[in-house]
């Protein structure tokens, strides 16, 4: 923590984005200081986020790109599967088969879309296991002043994500029970109809609760291991006992965070998947 | 947090990405695993019916060996008993020839001692008949005492 008046700072600088938009005069740059990005308002855009984001997602497609290529070729289908084609078909088995498990209907998008967010999601998580001070030192020796390497570690990445999902929902609401059957299982439901006001609330809450609660808990959980890793690394500068200590602790958190931000990928996936089937339910219930 | 327009980027980053994994990544892949699935599942059968198919041809092979063996040993039977058969009647045939060789050689001896004794009888009588000639001296009229010479010759 070299260059840090104090370690608030250091925390402060960490959870930092860089963000790019339109300065209190008028200029479009990238933001210096928190005051900065506060005056840029909505108009504005986390470069680092959307970099890492969309580069582990063409890393992402680029790859399984590659294996689909040589599947399609027909290659692969005659003979054991070896190496990455292996380890993607074993990704794609495991994806096809819990949409097969969570989903009743038959919807061609939903298992690229389970695919899609289960590895990118799993990437952008696994930015947290690069120790997190190497990105941004390197971006620092080229003049980037603020380097967030863990999008999800943004609550506009993990929304961005559950909104999309919302939009599906709504969407598949609306085109299986129709406009009419969607809001008869928002106002009829759970109590009779003539209680419909608190039926709808209830149900809004509820309907509103599956996008928040998706965001918020990939964030939470992200940011919540980001900053772990910020406080272990913020022990290093306080001399061998502590520099010592602070290193195991930065290897187990990390062998456990593997965890986590598998788990956290695979919930995401499972319950864009279950509330995506609810969406699609069209019988009474 | 504070939101800003990332949430607009993502979205529709997030919109591409999906778009590509359902267009160019995910019926290529699963096809290809749907595929191999069949041709696995179509090599288990295959190698379950050639194990039957297997089992069905080792069990016929010992049905046709017992088949054989049955039938070697019928032959064998047949044979031996065809063989004492053979013998048997061989030996028939030879007791037959025998007693036949044996019935033809006594007649012919007993013909050939008939026919001796008459050649011996003849000729006594004529022995007898000079004899009496040369003790009488004179000719005997064999037609004369026919009657007597053959009564002689009878008693000879």
């Amino acid at each position: 923590m070299s260059g840090y008046a104090n370690s608030s700072e250091y925390i402060k600088h960490h959870l930092t984005n860089l963000v790019y938009g339109q300065k209190a005069n008028g200029d479009w740059g990238i933001a210096h200081s928190a005051e900065e990005i506060k005056e840029m308002g909505f108009w504005s855009i986390n470069v680092d986020s959307m970099v890492f984001s969309i580069g582990l997602g063409v890393l992402f497609l680029w790859i399984f790109r590659q294996a689909a290529k040589k599947a399609s070729a027909g290659g692969t289908i005659g003979v054991a599967p070896t190496g990455l084609q292996n380890f993607i078909e074993m990704i794609i088995e495991f994806v096809d088969g819990s949409v097969r498990g969570s989903f009743t209907g038959k919807n061609p998008l939903i298992a690229p879309l389970a695919l899609t967010i289960f590895v990118w999601i799993f990437l952008l998580n696994l930015m947290d296991l690069i120790p997190i001070d190497i990105i941004p030192w390197l971006a620092s020796l080229m003049g980037v002043s603020y380097l967030k390497i863990v999008p999800t570690t943004d609550p506009n990445i993990t929304f961005g994500l559950s909104l999309s999902v919302f939009a599906l929902i709504l969407y598949y609401s609306i085109k299986m029970k129709g406009p009419g059957g969607f809001f008869a299982e928002l106002a009829f439901h759970p109590f009779p109809k003539f209680m419909m006001p608190i039926n709808l609330v209830l149900e809004g809450v509820t309907l509103i609760a599956k996008p928040v609660s998706l965001a918020l808990r990939l964030f939470g959980n992200l940011y919540a291991g980001e900053m772990i890793f910020i406080l272990i690394a913020l022990m290093y500068s306080g001399g061998w006992v502590l520099g010592i200590s602070g290193g195991l602790m930065q290897i187990g958190w990390a062998l456990f965070h593997i965890l986590i931000i598998t788990l956290q990928a695979f919930i995401f996936m499972t319950l864009t998947i279950v509330y995506l089937d609810m969406a699609s339910q069209t019988e009474e219930h | 947090m504070n939101f800003n327009a990332t949430l607009i980027g993502q979205s529709i980053a997030f919109a591409v990405f999906v778009w590509f994994c359902m267009k160019y990544i995910w019926p290529q892949l699963i096809a290809a695993l749907e595929e191999r699935n069949a041709r696995i599942s179509e090599g288990l059968a295959a190698a379950q019916r050639g194990q039957k198919d297997l089992e069905e041809a080792q069990s016929k092979v010992s049905d046709n060996l017992k088949d054989a063996k049955q039938q070697a040993q019928e032959i064998i039977n047949q044979a031996q008993k065809r063989a004492t058969e053979i013998v048997d009647e061989a030996k028939d045939t030879a007791r037959e020839e025998g007693d036949r060789i044996k019935s033809m050689a006594t007649a012919d001896i007993e013909q050939q001692v008939n026919s001796a004794k008459s050649e011996l009888r003849k000729e006594v009588s004529l022995i007898a008949l000079a004899g009496v000639e040369k003790i009488l001296g004179r000719e005997v009229n064999a037609e004369a005492h026919d009657a007597v010479l053959k009564e002689l010759v009878a008693q000879v």
